[in-house]
């Protein structure tokens, strides 16, 4: 299973961080600067695995950004791989040509995009066509008729819902 | 913490303006990251400037603010490492928002901050997380279909066993067939399962339901969690009956990642059924055959190498398609895979390592790391008695040449790999002395410790090897850049030893002792230094021992006479040293030096009977007694004879260490010690340091025989060594020692070994870790279910639980019942969820998953 997903550039500055095992804090920042330490001087003609620790990461750079995917050490190379590619594909499709400050600025819409694809550290869909379609669906649920719902639950929202529990 | 219920107060009129004030002013995420992008030097400053309006509009009690410094510092959390563990209860709060963005912004917050457990705060949002799983079978929400997705994703990250616990009933409709959201609720299923073990009677059974969806993406979800569920630290052995629906899958889904997690579960399975093989490995050829996915490739050859060696037709053509991989040029994950997977078929298929040789070889100097470990790992695998010299001496004419870290790798891969077992893949030992040798000298070699540690050991075990040794400590010895290397101290220690241990092979003691006193010796440390002093006493003892004998042409007056004057010369000095283990043998030397000065003429007065005979006779027969290797149980196995008391007389003695000890211990405390682990070769060279001692010791083993090692006739011949050490009696001969004793008739020179007491630890943690695998509770739990036992002791848990936990044990209980029985029409249909399971039974295969391991061999047959 996946144990975590970076996506880095080449200063080390995480543009995306998603951990599937519960970590620390401090740890989480280990970790980003050992993976980043790893794979940012790797030549481009090198293998785009790496061990780490007990488990392995597999890398994949696009232009500046470093996408590494922290993995279990029997689990397929190739096919985490193609896993980052299509990924990359979805993004690049979603925000047209992605470019680092796209994944800047729509820090929540990368992880929908990410929560569409992998849940808990499993792969959840494999066709870039229907994870493209969904993100329309909840793109509209979430960033568009989204102003318009607050400002009508707004309110309403105190003494409905906070102390329920 | 909560804010009051607002009262007509001025202070909450004061508040309520200035949290307008707030959501007037406030800045969004992208002012936040415009203005952090605009000045990346004054970074730290504006993150702290924000941090602080965050921890003001946070607690403000209007939920867009609220919603929108969350998401501020969310930002700031997940990619500038500022901890938000103090905004736990503000997302706690947003959680139950009516809408879909705040309630998103919340969950995500949640799922990046929130900790199993260090969040305390985390059984406050059971009731939300239940209320959101559970609105999907409510109208009111039906326009919003996917919010339960957010409750699975948290549930999946930062769940805690209890919230696990809680929760598990609520899955169980998310998992039939007419949820959308089944595939997610699977893999949300599969972090509770391995969690909490105690779900397993409300879960396990809709998850097996699973694998034979009709959504592909269910199948591929379920496929997954079974394969993440007999991973290895879990005991892959409950699964075995879910063997017939994995293998349909494995037969009909069309997703390389499905197939390649339900060939993940079979590797697994098949060591324990090895029957499965043959009805797996039809499908694998047809794959390894067909597919144009490498990474479904992969995958196969991966299966085939690891379980199914016996079938040779898929087996040859596995690997076929690692030669195919090695031989991809262009791109080394596939030569890195190549290699991965040929170091897999080491032990049973060499003839196809050696035809790669070439290739493996030539990737030991590819300029990418990962390569290199890998061809490091396939050469290790294929090293046997017959090639080692070949590969060995390869290997470490590649470490001189590759840089620091990769040298130090492979000498330390040749180092362990050649001495396992008692150097079992060394024939030729003087082959491998020399090796050692040139391992040292290579110029970045830091494993000096672990060939030191060799050379003495083969020095004590293996006769044969021991001019050699004393050829190979010489040149160590003689080199004087040597000695500025620090990395190389202990093994010039073990050099010097071995030199003054084995004078007797030496061809020219002089220049040993002018080589063991040269002057760069000074940048030596203590340990090392005095055994240098040390060797030189012996290799001086035997020097006059065999010129009294003459029993060598190399020794004569002259040689002696500018020995003496060269010792005194130069170890003079030394006398006064600080560090006591030096002083002492300086001193032991000095003493004999000038005893063997006094006597001017040795050759003249070849009176037999005389003082100097006597004194060299004496200090020979000191170091001429052999040293055996020593069982590291050796004194464990002697039994206290019974009339021995040990304590007996020590209440006397403790008249006698009363002041004087204390005194004298606090009068000198420049004295420095050293710890008995500090170095092998002083441990073993400690005994014979005084003539008293020594024949004290002499009596003692003459008296107490019995518990002493035979030192005298332990390694001339083969059929010796196994009686050798009379504490390994008791030892039942294993496996590994028939094999070796077969070794030993051959032209190999004998290795001493004593018990096997390091083979014996291993093997019982290994039966432990067995042991602890079968009472994994997640397995245990498993099996129950899957045998069709109630699970008692798994459900009582629930007992305290809510009446929505209940129903599910209800009905979990009532489907095993049924499968039991098989009838599933008359049981009564009271749940709503039910319906799926009958709906599933009846296109069901006669092989039902609840049925007892029959079912296994019905498929097999």
């Amino acid at each position: 299973m996946i144990r975590f997903i970076l996506l880095q550039n080449r200063q080390g500055k995480t543009r995306l961080a998603k951990y599937y095992v519960p970590l620390e804090d401090s740890e989480k920042h280990k970790v980003e600067y050992e993976v980043h330490r790893l794979v940012v001087n790797r030549d481009p003609k090198f293998t785009n695995f790496v061990e780490f620790r007990t488990h392995k990461v597999i890398y994949r750079r696009y232009a500046g950004l470093f996408f590494s995917m922290c993995v279990d050490i029997t689990d397929n190379e190739l096919a985490y791989l193609e896993c980052i590619h299509l990924f990359v594909e979805i993004l690049d499709h979603f925000f047209s040509n992605v470019c680092e400050l796209d994944l800047v600025f729509n820090f929540h819409k990368v992880y929908l995009i990410l929560d569409e694809f992998i849940l808990a550290g499993e792969l959840q869909e494999t066709s870039k066509r229907a994870i493209i379609e969904r993100m329309g669906e909840l793109e509209n649920i979430y960033f568009r008729a989204m102003r318009f719902a607050i400002v009508i639950f707004t309110p309403w929202l105190k003494d409905l819902a906070f102390f329920s529990w | 913490m909560a804010s009051p219920p607002p009262l007509p107060s001025s202070t909450s009129v004061l508040s309520s303006a200035s949290s307008l004030a707030d959501s007037l002013f406030q800045r969004s995420l992208d002012d936040l990251i415009k203005s952090l992008r605009s000045d990346p030097s004054s970074e730290p400053s504006i993150i702290a400037r924000s941090l602080s309006e965050i921890r003001r509009e946070i607690r403000s009690s209007d939920p867009l603010t609220k919603s929108i410094a969350l998401q501020k510092l969310t930002y700031l959390s997940s990619l500038h490492f500022h901890s938000m563990s103090f905004a736990a209860f503000h997302t706690l709060e947003l959680l139950p928002s009516p809408s879909p963005q705040t309630k998103r912004l919340a969950y995500l917050a949640a799922s990046l901050s929130f900790h199993p457990s260090t969040t305390e705060l985390l059984p406050l949002a059971t009731h939300q997380l239940h209320k959101d799983l559970t609105s999907l079978s409510t109208s009111s929400s039906s326009s919003f279909p996917f919010l339960p997705s957010l409750p699975l994703h948290l549930l999946s990250l930062a769940s805690s066993a209890d919230l696990s616990s809680h929760l598990a009933p609520d899955l169980v409709p998310l998992l039939s067939r007419s949820s959308p959201l089944q595939p997610k609720a699977v893999a949300a299923t599969y972090r509770v399962l391995s969690l909490c073990p105690s779900t397993v009677p409300v879960l396990f059974k809709p998850l097996v339901d699973c694998l034979s969806s009709d959504n592909p993406l269910t199948v591929s979800a379920a496929v997954g969690a079974f394969c993440e569920l007999s991973a290895p630290p879990n005991d892959p052995a409950p699964y075995l009956p879910l063997a017939p629906e994995i293998y349909r899958v494995l037969v009909n889904s069309r997703s390389n990642w499905t197939l390649i997690k339900a060939l993940k579960i079979f590797s697994r399975l098949v060591p324990l059924e090895p029957r499965l093989g043959t009805r797996i490995v039809e499908p694998l050829s047809k794959f390894l055959r067909e597919s144009q996915a490498k990474s479904l490739v992969l995958e196969c050859i991966k299966t085939v190498v690891s379980c199914l060696p016996t079938h040779t037709e898929a087996m040859r053509l596995a690997i076929d398609k690692i030669k195919e991989l090695l031989s991809s040029d262009d791109d080394p994950n596939l030569r890195y895979l190549g290699l991965q997977t040929l170091g897999m078929l080491a032990p049973g298929h060499l003839w196809a390592l050696e035809e790669s040789r070439e290739v493996v070889a030539q990737s030991l100097t590819d300029p990418d790391r990962s390569i290199c470990h890998e061809a490091l790992r396939v050469m290790m695998a294929m090293t046997l008695q017959e090639n080692s010299i070949e590969s060995c001496t390869l290997l470490v004419r590649q470490a001189a040449k590759s840089d620091p870290e990769f040298a130090n790798e492979i000498l330390d891969s040749v180092l362990t790999s050649c001495s396992k077992d008692f150097y079992e893949l060394v024939v030729d030992f003087d082959w491998y002395v020399s090796l050692l040798g040139e391992m040292a000298r290579i110029v970045h070699c830091t494993k000096g410790d672990e060939i030191s540690r060799q050379l003495v050991d083969i020095g004590l075990r293996v006769r044969d090897a021991r001019p050699e040794l004393v050829r190979v400590a010489r040149e160590l010895l003689i080199d004087p850049s040597l000695l500025g290397n620090h990395f190389l101290y202990n093994v010039l220690s073990a050099a010097a030893w071995i030199s003054g241990e084995y004078v007797e092979f030496s061809k020219d003691p002089m220049e040993l002792v002018e080589a063991l006193l040269q002057p760069r010796t000074s940048l030596l440390p203590t340990s090392a230094r005095a055994v240098y002093i040390q060797s030189v006493l012996k290799v001086l003892t035997f020097s006059c021992n065999s010129h009294i004998d003459e029993s060598s042409s190399l020794v004569n007056d002259t040689v002696i006479a500018r020995m003496l004057s060269l010792i005194e010369m130069t170890v003079g000095p030394l006398a006064e040293s600080e560090e006591a283990e030096v002083e002492d043998r300086v001193r032991n030397l000095l003493g004999v030096v000038r005893l063997v000065a006094n006597i001017k003429d040795l050759s003249v007065d070849k009176d037999k009977d005389g003082m100097i005979y006597e004194v060299v006779r004496v200090m020979d027969a000191l170091f001429s007694d052999e040293m055996g290797p020593v069982s590291a149980n050796a004194q464990k196995k002697v039994s206290v004879p019974e009339d021995l008391d040990l304590k007996d007389n020590l209440a006397d003695l403790s008249e006698f260490i009363s002041d004087n000890d204390a005194a004298m211990s606090r009068s000198n405390p420049s004295i420095l010690f050293y710890p008995q682990s500090c170095n092998a070769s002083e441990e073993v060279e400690v005994g014979p340091t005084s003539v008293a001692e020594s024949t004290s010791l002499k009596e003692h083993r003459k008296r107490h025989g019995l518990y002493y090692l035979s030192t005298d006739k332990e390694t001339t011949e083969p059929e010796l060594t196994e009686d050798y050490p009379r504490v390994n009696e008791t030892l039942p001969p294993s496996n590994g020692d028939t094999t070796r004793r077969v070794k030993v008739t051959k032209l190999r020179p004998t290795v001493v070994k004593l018990d096997e007491g390091e083979d014996l630890a291993t093997s019982s943690s290994l039966s432990t870790k067995v042991e602890a695998m079968k009472d994994d509770p997640l397995s245990g739990a498993i099996k129950d279910v899957l045998l069709g036992k109630n699970g008692n002791g798994a459900s009582s848990s629930f007992d305290a639980s809510s009446s929505s936990q209940g129903k599910g044990k209800d009905k979990v209980k009532g489907k095993e019942i049924k499968s039991k029985k098989g009838e599933e029409g008359e049981s009564k249909d009271r749940h709503k969820g039910r319906r799926k399971h009958k709906h599933r039974k009846e296109p069901a295969p006669p092989v039902s998953v609840a049925q007892e391991t029959p079912v296994i061999q019905d498929f097999l047959l």
